[in-house]
């Protein structure tokens, strides 16, 4: 069985909790705060007040830019404020509020559950649809969708790549839509091919889903072209050059991007949210949560309105009880949160809530260079150095060392048997390598 | 918000089962079999040595952490009490403890504490001590207990070094040795290298608890076995077979738990198999023409103070980085 | 008697081949360097902190060798007189700055400011800052992790444990800027000094709107604009709900301090006000009082202990 070449680990998945919890409708809140801010780029530009009336699924901020993403309102209801709120993680950020009342659709979205196959626009056209629809990835990264199908001049895509394996711990959004939503996520990954031109698609699934790949291989028989790929579970797999490796047996150059080596990757939920785009007019108004931690009462699975206040999940799947840290996403690479209030953004793939009992990190103790940390990365990097070079600002010597290629997907961390927080310090050193490389490219 | 202090940290917010104490306390097991081999060997005189040793190495840690350092105390993460074993292991069973005390304070207060204790010290501390007595006391360090039914007098590598000096042919010397009875135990040595079996059930232990990885024991082995077997193969009479050599003296001992410390090896594969060849080669050259009839621990101290150079020039394989040819 | 005259060759041989070595590559290896650079270095503090822009002083008292105009270098911990000693030697103008010390300008301590979360992660402000907005509600606000004191050189920087506030001891603050450039929030403000060691200033960079900001402090700035109207010198400008006095305007009145009605504007150095000022409302405006006895007062925080929670 396939899997990436270098390093990983094996976390414990802890997926049983709400494996088997179907999605479920979540009610929408009296108020939702959307975000202005939700993906990687220019912030979007309000293009609603105070006062105005909306209606679920109308923009009511537009683009900033071409890295950027239009917004749309989740609910139908009444702006309250155009301000700034406290995003989870207490930084204030510009947000839409809007008082909700009933639960109106703007004209032409079609919110039955009828399967619709057929492909009528051309790639270009479909690409249009996302960028208007507001689709941006959904795996965590929230890259806008659309610029990731406009390939770049001199650059081909030769094969897409559907990202269903969800190797983030107790994260179980995407096996649920796979499980429910089989038909709408292959045709969505259709749509995705067509828009990049290409007719190849490998769907890549983790051995921990077998269901899920039995379901998708039985539906992948009436599409063109989709060949379901089980890949042997190991962390990082759903990092995209982890999978592509996995899938193709290529490695993204260093430095590089997938379409360097002819590869789109994109997540469930995004195929699923460029289907309903596209087949049903319906832009990226909600997305599928998972809720979930060791000690909650109901786990589950919901399908919630953007804008949605994160307490309003947890109360509703059992409460604060116990809780010592609430992590935005997956256990790995997710954002832990100090504002439970804010909302669930297009980017929310889970809410984690660890117990208190769990929550803090062990004392650090002293580097005994077992090597560990070198062993589980995936990107062949030497952690405990670039940790080093990080904390002594010697950031030239950690660009050396490849220290722009780190994923940030906690590998090291996680195995330092000395509990080091090695990626703490290389996030930083990263960001002021990456800094100074951006300086020089716009000096050039 | 609710009324509790929310924790923030950075991610990742799990951590794996890896603990230094947990590995320091698997490696411990892993020596487990063999010093209950050696227990039956040489009886009571054998547990009481390292009893005392570990004593020693924890006191000494103890101390120079409180009293020197003023650091917070380490000794909870058993590192001192492997050193305390693995110093015993390589010492006689019938050595007077004064000694042992003094290996203990070569070992922890010169080669460990004065680097800044646990993993910044150059050298293995526990094969420091070893050679400071082994230079200091060479008769103590060298006068074996019998041990029942097995070849008497010094350890079989002593022993066949002697006598092919002499220049009894191989065949002869081979006679007297059993190499059944040298892997399982009846032999002279040190007290924690006489059973190959009992060690090799440790290195199993470490390599199911993921404590070590197989490449430096097996390399090492390897180019010892390799080495030897060309020797043996160019003259049969005058050198021994790879197999004596794999099982006698401290090999095993060596390539599985002296060579594998985490501190004093290399950070990568690739550097590993580097540091272990080294060590296969070192030992194998002051067996065959060295002064001493055993090289292990002075290959593997040789080999330490090699391994920050290749831990500078020796680097993981990276991802999606393709060598430039220049 | 052989061996003792062999010896001696032998050495004395060794010794002579190596000295002509030595001589040699001295020789061929020799760089000519303006004899001028020397003194200059010499000249300045060596203190080797950075605040000049340079790497270090050799590195400046090279600069100031080669170029012409040498107005745009300066050295602040060797100050004004300094610098007119190296123009002087070197036949230029001087460059004239005035002197400055470093402020804190955050009064978020424990008190004031109380902590709605426990971070637990790497011992660093750059860390914590770039992970989310602290541990207070106030996301502007010292984090009080400690990387202003790590990067001072001269030990003028250190934290109180009590407030958990950075403290600056104006003696020793050479106003060389490595702990403005260390602070991820950008707290820390080089001021002009004043005569007595006195400040005035707002202790407080919040621009969030007066009640968000008030309820995550006691002491915030809520920018209601008391100050500026009452302020004659036209020192105090109010932008983004946040008050800043301009330290090169401002003198030393103490009328806005006084109208500040959350005790953000905070004053050092001056003696006690007649007891119908002092009557002015004011929440807990922490007493910075100017550190005159030694600085042991302050509990040593050692940088150690912060480095070492990783």
């Amino acid at each position: 069985m396939k899997t990436f070449p270098i390093g990983g680990i094996h976390p414990s998945d802890n997926k049983q909790y709400s494996k088997e919890a179907a999605i479920e409708r979540f009610p929408i809140p009296q108020v939702v705060t959307i975000p202005l801010a939700q993906h990687i780029g220019a912030p979007a530009v309000a293009c609603v007040a105070k006062g105005d009336k909306v209606l679920a699924g109308q923009v009511i901020a537009t683009a900033g830019g071409f890295v950027s993403s239009a917004i749309h309102s989740s609910v139908s209801g009444t702006v309250t404020a155009v301000d700034m709120k406290a995003d989870a993680q207490g930084n204030m950020k510009p947000c839409v509020t809007i008082a909700v009342e009933g639960d109106e659709w703007v004209e032409g979205v079609d919110l039955s559950t009828t399967l619709v196959k057929n492909i009528t626009l051309s790639g270009k056209e479909i690409v249009a649809k996302v960028a208007e629809m507001g689709i941006v990835g959904m795996g965590g990264a929230t890259f806008p969708t659309h610029v990731k199908l406009s390939i770049p001049d001199g650059k081909k895509a030769e094969c897409l790549i559907i990202n269903a394996v969800e190797c983030e711990p107790y994260l179980t959004a995407d096996y649920r839509v796979m499980m429910e939503k089989g038909g709408e996520l292959l045709t969505g990954a259709r749509l995705l091919a067509k828009a990049i031109g290409v007719d190849q698609i490998y769907v890549g699934i983790e051995n921990n889903k077998p269901d899920a790949i039995k379901a998708l291989q039985v539906l992948a028989g009436s599409y063109l072209g989709i060949e379901i790929v089980p890949l042997k579970m190991r962390y990082p797999q759903g990092g995209e050059k982890q999978l592509i490796a996995a899938i193709t047996g290529r490695q993204v150059p260093s430095g590089g991007l997938p379409i360097d080596v002819g590869a789109v990757v994109q997540n469930v939920g995004t195929a699923l949210a460029v289907y309903e785009a596209v087949m049903k007019n319906k832009p990226l108004v909600e997305r599928v949560v998972t809720v979930t931690g060791p000690k909650l009462a109901r786990p589950k699975n919901l399908l919630v309105r953007i804008g949605t206040p994160m307490s309003a999940l947890i109360d509703y799947c059992g409460g604060m009880d116990g809780v010592g840290k609430v992590v935005a996403g997956g256990p790995m690479m997710g954002r832990a949160v100090s504002n439970v209030d804010a909302p669930v953004t297009k980017g929310t793939s889970g809410v984690l809530l660890i117990p208190t009992a769990e929550s803090l990190r062990q004392k650090p103790d002293t580097c005994i260079r077992c090597a560990k940390c070198v062993e589980a990365c995936p990107m062949g990097l030497e952690p405990y150095l670039l940790a080093k070079l990080s904390k002594k600002e010697m950031y030239d010597e950690a660009e050396k060392h490849y220290i722009a290629d780190c994923i940030e997907c906690g590998c090291c961390t996680y195995s330092c048997p000395a509990y080091l927080p090695l990626l703490d310090w290389l996030r930083i050193g990263k960001g002021e390598v990456m800094k100074a490389i951006r300086a020089r490219a716009t000096k050039k | 918000m609710s009324s509790q202090k929310l924790v923030i940290s950075p991610a990742p917010h799990v951590h794996g089962s890896n603990d230094t104490r947990r590995m320091m306390a698997d490696v411990l097991i892993a020596l487990a079999p063999a010093l209950v081999v050696s227990c039956l060997a040489h009886g009571w005189r054998a547990l009481l040595v390292v009893a005392f040793s570990v004593v020693c190495c924890v006191v000494f840690e103890w101390a120079v952490q409180k009293f020197l350092l003023r650091g917070p105390l380490t000794i909870g993460n058993l590192s001192a009490v492997v050193t305390g074993v693995l110093l015993a292991f390589n010492l006689p069973a019938n050595i007077p403890l004064g000694l042992v005390a003094i290996g203990c304070a070569v070992a922890i207060v010169v080669a460990k504490m004065t680097y800044g204790g646990l993993g910044k010290n150059l050298f293995n501390p526990a094969l420091v001590g070893r050679v400071f007595l082994l230079i200091a006391f060479p008769v103590a360090m060298t006068s074996f207990p019998e041990i029942v039914g097995a070849v008497s007098g010094a350890t079989p590598l002593a022993m066949a070094k002697e006598a092919l000096k002499a220049g009894v042919p191989v065949s002869e010397v081979m006679q007297s040795v059993d190499l059944g009875d040298m892997s399982l135990g009846m032999k002279n040595g040190s007290l924690g290298e006489i059973s190959v079996v009992a060690l090799l059930v440790g290195f199993v232990w470490l390599l199911v608890r993921r404590v070590i990885s197989w490449h430096i024991p097996v390399v090492v082995l390897g180019t010892m076995a390799l080495f030897s077997t060309i020797m043996w193969g160019v003259n049969p009479d005058a050198y021994m077979s790879p197999l004596f050599h794999l099982l006698s003296g401290g090999a095993v001992l060596g390539a599985v738990f002296m060579a594998t410390d985490y501190v004093t090896s290399p950070m990568t594969t690739k550097g590993m198999v580097i540091y272990a060849v080294g060590i296969g080669f070192i030992t194998m050259l002051i067996r065959l023409w060295g002064p001493y009839p055993e090289g292990m621990s002075f290959a593997i101290l040789i080999m330490n103070s090699v391994v920050p150079l290749i831990d500078k020039y020796v680097r993981p394989k990276r991802f999606g980085v393709v060598k430039s040819k220049k | 008697m052989g061996t003792l005259v062999s010896t001696i060759l032998v050495v004395s041989l060794l010794g002579g081949l190596l000295a002509l070595l030595l001589y040699v590559v001295a020789k061929k290896f020799h760089v000519e360097e303006d004899a001028r650079i020397d003194e200059v270095e010499k000249k300045l503090p060596g203190a080797n902190c950075g605040g000049c822009g340079f790497a270090g002083c050799r590195a400046m008292a090279e600069a100031l060798v080669k170029e012409d105009d040498i107005s745009t270098l300066y050295c602040p911990v060797g100050g004004g007189e300094c610098m007119k000693l190296i123009a002087t030697y070197l036949g230029k103008a001087a460059a004239e700055r005035e002197p400055q010390v470093a402020v804190v300008r955050c009064s978020g301590s424990c008190a004031n400011r109380p902590r709605v979360n426990t971070y637990d992660g790497a011992g660093s402000c750059a860390v914590a800052a770039a992970l989310y907005a602290g541990q207070t509600g106030c996301s502007f606000g010292c984090i009080g992790l400690g990387d202003c004191t790590l990067k001072c050189d001269f030990g003028a920087i250190r934290m109180n444990p009590e407030t958990g506030l950075p403290e600056v001891d104006d003696e020793k603050c050479t106003a060389c800027g490595a702990c403005v450039k260390a602070c991820p929030k950008m707290i820390i403000e080089l001021r002009k000094k004043a005569p007595k060691g006195r400040k005035i200033y707002v202790s407080c960079v919040n621009k969030d709107k007066g009640a968000v900001a008030r309820k995550a402090c006691k002491v915030a700035c809520i920018g209601c604009g008391k100050c500026a109207k009452v302020c004659a010198h036209d020192a105090i400008t109010v932008v983004n709900n946040l008050a800043y006095i301009d330290s090169t305007k401002c003198k030393m009145c103490r009328k806005c301090v006084a109208e500040c009605p959350t005790g953000a504007i905070i004053e050092v150095g001056f003696p006690v006000r007649k007891p119908a000022a002092e009557s002015a409302p004011k929440a807990e405006a922490p007493k910075v009082e100017v550190k005159v006895e030694a600085p042991k007062a302050v509990e040593e925080v050692k940088p150690n202990e912060t480095a070492n929670k990783e």
